[in-house]
């Protein structure tokens, strides 16, 4: 139950739980239930919602960049890379395996803001040697769904 | 002049689907459900299977009987998902659609006044088909008591002794009906007794939920009278390749490699290579597509029966069968209404067959969100007119 329900709304958050019981053929009351064990385990992170910025008023740039550090003994990179997502700016970051360590994806109002976060916060970090920043120049697809085009049922309204 | 036209052709009544589209067609922004194929794009890899292959210049005809490696894929998919073993070369011809495996398995097995059963409520085409096959069609009503299946009795009941064919149209459309291992054993007991030959359109096989697909081949005495048709379109959402197949009895197949070999000469080679790649690394996009139809029809049936529409659980194909006779108007009356008042357009059960008055046949082909909303209208309509 518990995956059938991480799959249903894994693209659609709206769904409710009446929607939900419905669709696994399960209650309302047990839905409710295991939603909230999947929160309090944190399975169930958060409900965000994908938006497309490029097409609202709002200025946003997204910047990816490359950090290599110097792992802490006894932390691995886990302490350094705390210390870099409690910026609210960033908006993931992943530890890599390959040329470096770790991704760090910011989200600011312009590139001077990305420039002054990475100059004044990111790169003096003690455990950081080096970054790479990337500026994301158009957002195709995120989390599976495309941003681009509208897509319409071009079915015709009846088939046998 | 003279009547240019075929008498028997004439005679063929116009599906009743076409009718319903005209009227819906005039309608701007109405919402349907009444969509008989997928409303997922081909996956991705398929289609760039496709394209690659136009890109190399694969644009001549293939063999008539289809693609090698094509007839070769669905052999072993037959194998691997029903244990069945057919010879890629002389058991197998790959189609336009499972539509034309319809047409030219009839006319490949009827003389004129051989008997063909159609159990409906059923698919469009096997009474048309049937008649311009020179045969004569014998409905066999299913009703909702038995869960649309086709019962032993039934059959029974409508056997003459100029009886030919069966059709097997399982999983259904639009009823949703499957035929399950026990159900299928008393078919083949009474097919081979009575010296039958069956047609068993597996279109849906892939969309059955809960449990596995049974096919009346796999049971013993039956692959030497049995042409299976299956296709491309509803398993891998690839309606507008057209591109089905039939496996059967080589000598049968023979005889109808010869009729598409005149009539059409091999189906598109485009489609044909994007099948092969389909049946090599599909099966993972059946199962996805599989799961999200599986919530929509348990989403449906639990609505139905919530608004008081008495809705049997259908198992297979993305269609479910509402009843409607509490409301006290026909199927046509129903659907017409529904898409003045409602906006909503779905298919009455009549045109699948008589016996599907007093049902409609709603499609999930369609997403949660819409189907949500086009519940909400339907709910409206209802309780305007329930007594």
């Amino acid at each position: 139950m518990r995956e059938q329900i991480l799959m249903a709304i894994d693209k659609n958050s709206k769904l409710t739980s009446k929607d939900l019981a419905a669709m696994l053929g399960s209650t309302v009351e047990e839905i409710e239930k295991t939603l909230k064990e999947l929160e309090d385990e944190t399975i169930i992170c958060g409900y965000p919602t994908l938006i497309n910025w490029d097409k609202t008023e709002s200025e946003k740039v997204t910047a990816l960049i490359e950090v290599k550090v110097t792992p802490q003994r006894g932390q691995g990179f886990d302490k350094i890379a705390e210390r870099i997502y409690k910026f609210d700016e960033v908006e993931s970051v992943y530890l890599m395996s390959g040329g470096f360590d770790l991704t760090v994806m910011i989200e600011g109002k312009s590139m001077r803001e990305v420039a002054n976060f990475v100059s004044s916060k990111l790169a003096p970090m003690e455990a950081v040697l080096s970054t790479a920043t990337h500026f994301v120049l158009k957002k195709y697809k995120e989390h599976g769904l495309p941003l681009v085009h509208e897509k319409s049922d071009e079915r015709m309204l009846i088939t046998p | 002049m003279r009547n240019p036209l075929s008498k028997t052709v004439v005679g063929i009544e116009p599906s009743g689907i076409r009718k319903f589209f005209d009227i819906v067609s005039e309608m701007k922004d109405a919402i349907s459900l009444g969509v008989g194929e997928p409303d997922f794009d081909t996956p991705w890899h398929i289609r760039e299977e496709g394209i690659y292959s136009l890109e190399k210049g694969r644009t001549f005809y293939t063999s008539n009987a289809g693609l090698k490696e094509l007839k070769v894929e669905i052999c072993k998919y037959l194998n691997r998902r029903f244990d069945l073993y057919y010879d890629y070369n002389k058991e197998t011809i790959v189609t336009v659609g499972g539509s034309e495996a319809i047409d030219i398995s009839l006319r490949a097995m009827l003389d004129p006044g051989d008997e063909v059963l159609i159990p409906q409520p059923s698919y469009v085409s096997y009474l048309p088909c049937v008649t311009l096959a020179g045969g004569k069609p014998v409905i066999i009503e299913l009703e909702v008591k038995d869960q649309f299946k086709l019962t032993k009795e039934k059959l029974l009941n409508a056997i003459t002794d100029k009886t030919k064919v069966l059709i097997l149209p399982f999983p259904n459309n639009p009823t949703g009906a499957i035929m399950e291992y026990d159900d299928l054993k008393e078919i083949a007991k009474i097919v081979e007794e009575k010296d039958l030959f069956v047609v068993t359109d597996e279109i849906y096989s892939e969309l059955t939920y809960g449990q596995k697909h049974v096919t009346i081949a796999q049971f013993p005495g039956m692959k030497e009278r049995t042409i299976l048709i299956n296709g491309f379109s509803k398993s891998y959402a690839m309606t507008g390749w057209r591109l089905g197949y039939a496996v059967g009895p080589e000598n049968i197949i023979e005889q109808m490699v010869k009729i598409h070999q005149f009539a059409i000469m091999c189906a598109p080679t485009a489609s044909q290579y994007a099948a092969v790649e389909a049946l090599r690394n599909g099966d993972s996009d059946v199962e996805t597509m599989r799961n999200a139809y599986d919530m929509r029809r348990k989403y449906l049936v639990n609505a139905f029966n919530e608004i008081g529409l008495e809705c049997f659980e259908p198992y297979g194909a993305f269609y479910v069968f509402p009843c409607i006779k509490s409301l006290g108007m026909t199927s046509d009356e129903f659907a017409t209404r529904l898409l003045k008042e409602e906006k909503v357009a779905v298919v009455p059960g009549t045109a699948f067959g008589s016996c599907g008055e007093g049902f409609l046949r709603i499609s999930y082909a369609y997403s949660i969100e819409n189907l949500k909303i086009a519940m909400e209208r339907i709910e409206r309509f209802v309780k305007k007119y329930k007594k």
